[in-house]
């Protein structure tokens, strides 16, 4: 087999993975959508803000020490004290919960009836905000997150396929690990949706808010609920994205990462995030590696092409819009006058 | 007592349709523009150009470009800063390419070519509607600044990635340059705010500021009582990418003089763009001015506040300023979803009736 082909091989599974975590970021997205109709923009900063509180209470961080240094002359930094990941990230998970209570209690309650382009701006400043907040609760600095999942290649498939092709894929144990946990959540989260009485509420209230309310479901209930369940997505995506590439701004653009994903899946399908997310993730990996290599795009077009990731998706997304405007899996979108 | 219509006898359609049909408001304008012509210029220094005048002069041509687009034509764009990032690289390479051609017709001509750009990938625009649309615009932003990156043609092969601004004069005095004096930089985005909001202000109250608007609130029902919905929005997109072209241009010919793309035209700026006009209030061409305004002194009082009256650390000033700026936008959507503007139209119709109510 020529060893093109083989590379394409490793590069379409490593893109696999990679689309896995980009669909566990849209979930979160997806999620909120459909139950409130906003489109929530700071659900990468989410998960940015969940990493970093995990990390400043595993590593007992003072809160806002900067801040009260700067403004008291004090020395403050750690507690001095370390918490187990499995604790920390139930505290986390309280925190994300209080998080979803005040958004909803302070912002989007007050915005109920509004346009959705509205709705999608407030989150635009909600995510400035908890940017901001974020950086001064924790420090702004790059942080190592570590709750104990495991790192490096993965040395049975590099065996395996050595032996198959005489060349070892290079597949990262973690994004193993990403996958398996991503594929758990859809699960469940399908699962919840369907089949408990919150699930099912949720759903009542995304297919028509008063015809919900007047059968006594609690919008406000709901609402917290659904907030809660994406910052506990944005928690797992942040866990996986961090211990990944570490604790720093750059995890807050992953929600940029999720958009064309939630585009091509359209926006109110669980398992169009899902497919979206492969079909991205595979689709630009694949694109990248075509276009960069000098045995391919050179040979066949005469010129090479390199970090086209940043832009792939998109017109990707872009261009499949085109043709069909709701997206994979999306409703349908009828226009009445 | 002076803001009345009371008095003011309108005796022509002329006189009845004028953008300011209130005396008080007609001299105020007036005011403002010889103070902006002929008293800033002879008391500004460097820092106040560089901080304030030149930021807020260009930043309001984005938004009103900005404001046409989403205000009043309802196609939310995410591609600001690459619309913008394609001005400034035509002016580049106009600049370069025809040295002697003076470089008000380069930014002119940039703002042009950043129409047609701006056309090409409103296009999908016909198909796709609401968010998808505005996270389409973010494939524009990508895709341009990627471009940009990688094409070495466009920075004219320099070692940097760079792209500099040569020295170039109107009148012969240098608007561009190290040799740039701060009020020349100062008139010279003037001349091109003052032009951009006349041509806004005039175009959105005609026919096609209708058009656009009728297709805002509702497209299907536009086509049905027929406006071109294919012109109309085609139309917003080239008029908004030609004032978001030229703010790029003068951005970095101007105020800049060096622009590495993917830092000065990121997303960031996309998003930041769109704040003013939702701040400033959509659908207004004085709340693009409003929000400018708003979002380039904000940053500059909060600095000189926390980290020169206070003495504070600035990267804990800058985290500060991302929480004030966020919490500013949630407040205003919520107690203002209108913006300035219509904290302004409220505060004109109390000034009509002040200081008797009845």
């Amino acid at each position: 087999m020529p060893e093109q082909v083989i590379f394409g091989m490793e590069v379409f599974l490593n893109g696999l993975m990679a689309g896995v975590l980009y669909a566990l970021v849209a979930l979160g997205f997806v999620l909120i959508y459909k139950a409130s109709g906003i489109f929530n923009y700071a659900q990468g900063v989410m998960a940015l803000f969940a990493a970093l509180t995990l990390v400043g209470i595993m590593e007992g961080q003072v809160p806002f020490s900067h801040l009260i240094n700067a403004a008291l002359g004090t020395d403050l930094h750690h507690f001095g004290w370390h918490v187990p990941a499995f604790l920390a990230i139930l505290l986390t998970m309280v925190v994300m919960v209080a998080l979803s209570w005040v958004v909803n209690t302070i912002i989007f309650r007050h915005l109920v009836n509004q346009d959705a382009i509205i709705l999608f701006m407030a989150t635009i400043g909600l995510a400035y905000f908890l940017e901001g907040f974020g950086d001064i609760m924790w420090g702004s600095e790059i942080k190592k997150l570590d709750v104990g999942l495991p790192q490096g290649i993965n040395g049975l498939i590099d065996e395996t396929t050595f032996k198959i092709f005489d060349y070892g894929f290079f597949i990262d144990n973690l994004d193993i690990v990403a996958t398996i946990v991503a594929a758990l959540l859809v699960g469940a989260l399908v699962a919840f949706a369907q089949y408990s009485k919150q699930g099912r509420a949720m759903r009542a209230v995304a297919d028509d808010h008063q015809a919900a309310l007047s059968v006594g479901i609690s919008l406000n209930f709901i609402w917290v609920m659904v907030w809660s369940l994406a910052g506990f997505v944005a928690l797992v995506a942040g866990i996986m994205w961090g211990t990944k590439s570490g604790v720093q701004f750059s995890l807050s653009l992953i929600a940029l990462k999720a958009l064309p994903v939630l585009m091509l899946g359209g926006f109110t399908s669980i398992p169009g995030a899902i497919v979206g997310g492969l079909i991205i993730g595979v689709g630009e990996k694949l694109f990248e590696f075509i276009m960069s290599s000098q045995a391919i795009a050179g040979e066949l077009f005469g010129f090479t092409l390199s970090a086209t990731e940043n832009w792939f998706a998109y017109v990707l997304a872009l261009i499949f819009l085109v043709f069909r405007p709701q997206g994979l899996f999306g409703e349908k979108i009828i226009e009445r006058v | 007592m002076f803001y009345r219509e009371a008095g003011d006898f309108k005796t022509s359609y002329s006189e009845d349709n004028q953008t300011f049909p209130i005396k008080f408001d007609r001299w105020r304008y007036y005011f403002v523009l010889v103070v902006a012509f002929a008293v800033v210029p002879f008391l500004i220094n460097d820092y106040w150009v560089n901080a304030v005048f030149l930021p807020f002069l260009i930043y309001s041509i984005a938004a009103i470009g900005l404001n046409i687009l989403v205000g009043y034509c309802g196609q939310v764009s995410l591609g600001t800063g690459g619309f913008m990032a394609v001005g400034a690289y035509a002016c580049y390479k106009l600049m370069t390419s025809f040295p002697d051609v003076n470089i008000f017709f380069h930014v002119l001509v940039s703002g042009g070519i950043t129409a047609l750009v701006c056309v090409a990938f409103g296009l999908p625009s016909l198909r796709i509607k609401g968010f998808y649309l505005a996270v389409a615009t973010l494939a524009a932003q990508f895709f341009l600044v990627w471009l940009f990156n990688k094409v070495a043609w466009f920075y004219n092969y320099s070692a940097s990635g760079q792209i500099n601004a040569p020295e170039r004069t109107v009148f012969g005095v240098p608007v561009t340059g190290a040799q740039t004096e701060p009020w020349a930089a100062y008139m010279f985005c003037l001349v091109f705010l003052v032009i951009s909001a006349v041509i806004a202000r005039n175009l959105t109250r005609g026919m096609q500021g209708r058009k656009w608007m009728a297709i805002r609130d509702m497209d299907i029902a536009a086509e049905i009582i027929g406006v071109n919905p294919l012109k109309a929005k085609l139309s917003a997109f080239a008029v908004s990418g030609f004032f978001v072209g030229i703010s790029g241009a003068l951005f970095f010919a101007v105020y800049l003089g060096a622009v590495e793309v993917g830092e000065v035209f990121g997303i960031s700026k996309s998003f930041i763009v769109l704040f003013m006009v939702i701040i400033g209030g959509l659908g207004s061409i004085f709340g693009s001015f409003a929000g400018a305004a708003f979002l380039v002194l904000l940053p500059v009082l909060l600095k000189n506040v926390l980290v020169g009256t206070l003495g504070w650390p600035t990267d804990i000033a800058a985290h500060l300023e991302f929480m004030v700026i966020g919490a500013l936008i949630v407040t205003f959507l919520i107690a203002e979803p209108h913006g300035l503007a219509q904290l302004w139209r409220v505060a004109k119709e109390k000034l009509r009736l002040w200081p008797f109510p009845h």
